[in-house]
């Protein structure tokens, strides 16, 4: 990938791309804003008050019993109370709005993409169209996209950050989310959660196309490319570092249920010589 | 014969650790080459290593925290460079290094060198603040200590025998289960984790025990120093984590040597499981550590302030409110699994509430100050440091807390920033405040101020040169623990926080020249009376260093604030009070229990991690055995008689009595 390309898509959670972002940056300097209003004026009483009361000044009055006063508590309890209460409301609210697993508002029908993290990169499975690729995101802009997300071997994070919310992919277990990207754009996708030797390399780009581009590229993509099946996806389960990215013409669209109840066994790890080993090994690129 | 260990177990091929490993092992043979054509040996052993002083131990445990934390340090350095230089470029350090890195400096810096740091100020501090002479089982005291000795030398062991854990500070299964992880790292962290943790569970019993058991007679709970409410709660935080913990690591560890399944992809094992445990663990784990710092800023606030602690019974509260509330918010570790809306905002607003006590602490020593005479000492600019860096990473904290929020800052290098911004701004500045605070104490001299403020300088510049990058890389959406990256947005953040590790590794540098400086000029910064800054609570009534047995009569507390009642009490009629009757006093025996203990521990530890099963045998039972000596044991104490408590006490009056004369000369 040229280096080129990646620059000129920073991924930036202040530059959101999407709904889902765009909530999310509010929420976060909305109470950044809350905190400040607090956090600023006791930084600078901590100041003002440390050199005001500093033993060589002769104005500032010494108290030297002063150590209770039933007004002065009431206050220093309460303001740091009722901002966490009115934190905690954008908390709930928050929450409840944004939590991963509710469908976005759209007139049309979300597109469900199927995300299996594996020892290291992303495979991404298109059931209804019947196609797959790796190491690349290939989305609609303006539409919904429903995730539904698995792992292969260890626990990874689903992140794109101008897109918004994150979450993990579990063996064993499937994860959803809902995300959307408003125009077109390339956006840069990544694994947040350590996995391994691999995992500096596992990021991805996210092409959001217009509608029309996109029903072309699912076109191309059944015309060339391997196909993705269980022994297919039995090579793909091995390590390997910085695959390029490619595409299958066809995936069998019972695979991600396939993983998800371990009926594909779990990745197989790194390989092992012998079966004493003092020290994991390297993986080579 | 030697299960899996082998040749291969060295890294021969790795020029770092190996050079690296042979620079600490030739120190360590010099050191102790050099103690031993001193003839500094049969003291070492008598004085220091079979002690059951609660001080001496007190002591051991900050040096071990210092070793441990220039070994964390220097991983943190190697960390900061990697990344500097890693922008389109594979850096310096291999993957396989650099995962081990980073966990080891995680394992190190919470494990080996936060807690023992603050479990030893706790250890040689509360005793002399509750009026007593020991804490409540002195020789568990010392085998706690050396079990925490022995995880930190098995971490250690890893850089030259085998490999450390590349899974982080907190193994995540199912990376840290046998298929993912083969090597001996993940055993090495977890036997140093068990055996280390065991240590620290009988230190926090035993410090329950003293504070709740043991008082000078008077000293009541509400008369008790802020510091010994802070340990309290702390202690009583370990007593109930550390199991957890413990347990936790145990179900891995059936999971990698006998194929159990509790975590494991398959048969029935569930991931989220261990984390969800290992945060329950973790999250007290944080109170566990920044409770006793809140303890220090509270004694260091007031007494460089000249005034009593400002609203001493709402600090109180809030030390136990944080302490039960601690338990209630692991979840905000994993916001991010998927858990639904209901229980996010449950968790993610009982995570906030703990500001509410936190903030009133903040409110509560800024009104320390508020009518006093602030004295710019070292300790109390690390108080100050903190009181602002805190407030910062608090807020942050908060932030993090709400889950949309999190949902993009999760895992990222926002989040390493937090928690460095709280441990660093909160632990560390605190440990350092009091290891300034109480060293006059220890050792009977001052440290030198100007090289401590020098290094307070650099540590709290290099803190934000170093950090305040990682909060802006963090919101461009970069990950933690990423041995090399392409986006070029990040690099000159990352060459900045290098920067800024740089300036921090300068006030590493000033600490080390202060001790220096402070011992060859101790004659000039020697503490006379025992009460150096003009202290408040019962530690200052005595000499500097104190005796063995503490006070050479118990002292009769009559209010909170113990000493500075008694003092002004003598200011007032110019003289001390009469000489007390003297008597004989009993006290605990020096032990080689702990040492011994250890000693095996630290075989079975290395013989589990290589599967040498009948070393496992031999060293369980040697450890078995030295307790079996230890409670056959006929006499326990022994006697200091009356002649030598009259003599150290007398010869303590008389700097005090000319102390009150020059107070009297004083306009």
């Amino acid at each position: 990938m040229a280096p080129i390309v990646l620059t000129g898509c920073q991924p930036a959670v202040l530059d959101p791309q999407g709904p889902v972002g765009l909530a999310q940056k509010m929420i976060l300097i909305d109470s950044l804003a809350i905190m400040l209003a607090i956090v600023i004026p006791t930084i600078a009483a901590t100041f003002a008050v440390a050199w005001w009361f500093r033993a060589s000044n002769e104005r500032a009055r010494y108290l030297p019993d002063w150590a209770y006063s039933g007004r002065i508590e009431l206050i220093t309890w309460s303001i740091p109370l009722l901002t966490i209460m009115l934190l905690g409301g954008v908390a709930w609210i928050g929450s409840h709005d944004l939590d991963p697993a509710k469908p976005l508002p759209s007139n049309t029908p979300p597109l469900e993409v199927q995300v299996v993290s594996l020892d290291w990169k992303w495979l991404f499975i298109y059931p209804g169209q019947r196609v797959a690729s790796v190491n690349q995101l290939v989305v609609p802009a303006g539409m919904p996209i429903h995730f539904s997300l698995t792992s292969a071997s260890v626990m990874n994070v689903f992140f794109v950050p101008q897109l918004g919310s994150m979450i993990y992919t579990m063996n064993g277990m499937r994860t959803q989310l809902y995300l959307q990207a408003d125009a077109p754009g390339t956006f840069r996708g990544l694994s947040a959660h350590f996995s391994g030797d691999g995992f500096p390399d596992m990021h991805f780009d996210v092409l959001a196309l217009p509608a029309e581009r996109f029903a072309a590229w699912i076109e191309a993509t059944h015309n060339t490319g391997p196909t993705l099946d269980s022994g297919s996806y039995a090579d793909l389960a091995m390590q390997s570092i910085n695959t390029h990215p490619f595409t299958f013409r066809a995936a069998d669209p019972e695979l991600f249920q396939q993983i998800v109840t371990q009926k594909l066994p779990p990745g197989p790890g790194p390989r092992t010589e012998r079966s004493h080993q003092s020290v994991s090994p390297r993986t080579e690129d | 014969m030697w299960g899996k260990l082998s040749w291969d177990a060295i890294p021969f091929d790795q020029p770092i650790p190996l050079v690296a490993s042979g620079v600490v092992g030739g120190v360590i043979m010099g050191v102790l080459a050099f103690v031993t054509l001193k003839g500094w040996m049969p003291y070492l052993w008598r004085e220091w290593i079979t002690s059951v002083d609660h001080k001496r131990i007190g002591v051991m445990y900050v040096l071990l925290a210092m070793v441990m934390l220039l070994r964390g340090f220097i991983d943190a350095i190697m960390m900061r460079s990697q990344q500097a230089l890693a922008f389109q470029s594979p850096g310096y350090l291999p993957p396989e290094h650099y995962d081990q890195i980073f966990s080891a400096h995680g394992t190190l810096m919470i494990f080996f060198v936060a807690m023992p740091f603050v479990i030893g100020l706790m250890n040689f501090v509360v005793p002399l603040q509750l009026g007593v002479r020991d804490v409540a089982f002195p020789t568990l005291n010392s085998v706690g200590f050396w079990l925490t000795a022995t995880g930190a030398l098995l971490v250690n062991v890893s850089l030259v025998v085998g490999e450390f854990a590349r899974t982080g500070w907190l193994p995540y299964p199912p990376l840290s289960e046998l298929i993912y992880s083969p090597g001996v790292g993940v055993d090495y962290y977890l036997w140093s984790i068990e055996i280390s943790g065991v240590g620290t569970l009988v230190a926090a019993i035993n410090l329950v025990t003293t504070v709740l058991k043991l008082h000078a007679p008077g000293m009541t709970y509400t008369r008790m120093p802020m510091f010994c409410w802070t340990t309290l709660a702390t202690s009583l935080l370990i007593v109930a984590a550390f199991p957890i913990l413990t347990a936790t690591l145990a179900m891995l560890v059936l999971d990698r040597y006998l194929g159990f399944h509790f975590f494991t992809n398959d048969g029935g094992g569930n991931q989220m499981m261990f984390v969800n445990l290992i945060w329950a663990f973790g999250h007290p784990e944080v109170y566990i550590l920044v409770l006793p710092a809140f303890g220090i800023f509270s004694e260091v606030v007031s007494t460089f302030s000249g005034k009593p602690l400002f609203g001493y019974r709402s600090m109180v509260a809030a030390t136990m409110a944080i302490c039960i509330l601690s338990y209630t918010v692991w979840l905000h570790h994993f916001f991010t699994m998927g858990a639904g809306a209901d229980v996010n905002a449950i968790f993610g607003i009982a995570s906030m509430i703990i500001a509410v006590p936190t903030g009133v602490k903040v409110f509560n020593w800024l009104f320390t100050m508020y009518g006093g005479r602030v004295v710019y000492s070292t300790p109390i600019l690390w108080s100050i440091g903190f009181m602002v860096t805190f407030v910062i990473g608090g807020m942050t904290g908060v932030l993090l807390a709400v889950p949309p929020a999190d949902f993009v800052l999760h895992e990222s290098l926002f989040q390493v920033a937090h928690f460095h911004n709280v441990i660093i701004g909160g632990v560390i500045f605190g440990v350092f405040a009091g290891y300034t605070y109480w060293f006059p104490k220890a050792f009977g001299f001052r440290l030198h101020e100007g090289l401590g403020k020098a290094a307070f300088w650099c540590w709290i510049t290099g803190f934000y040169v170093a950090f305040m990058p990682l909060y802006v890389v963090g919101l461009m959406g970069m990950t933690r623990r990423m041995q090399h990256y392409d986006v070029a947005a990040w690099h000159p953040w990352l060459l900045i926080a290098a920067g800024g590790a740089a300036i921090i590794l300068i006030g590493i540098g000033l600490q080390i020249a202060q001790l220096a400086v402070s011992i060859r000029r101790r004659e000039q910064l020697r503490d006379e009376t025992g009460d150096p800054w003009n202290g408040r609570s019962l530690e200052w009534a005595t000499p500097s260093p104190p005796p063995a047995f503490n006070f050479a009569v118990p002292p009769n507390v009559q209010a909170a604030e113990a000493y500075w009642g008694m003092k002004q009490h003598v200011l007032k009629q110019a003289r001390l009070d009469e000489e007390p009757a003297y008597a004989d006093i009993e006290m605990p025996r020096n032990s080689p229990t702990g040492f011994v203990c250890a000693f095996f521990a630290s075989f079975m530890g290395f013989a589990l991690i290589w599967h040498i099963w009948w070393m496992v045998g031999l060293a369980a039972l040697g450890a078995y055995a030295t307790f079996v000596v230890f409670a056959w044991r006929d006499t326990d104490e022994y006697s200091i008689p009356a002649e030598t408590v009259a003599r150290i006490d007398r010869a303590n009056r008389s700097a005090r009595n000319a102390a009150i004369a020059s107070h009297e000369a004083a306009p």
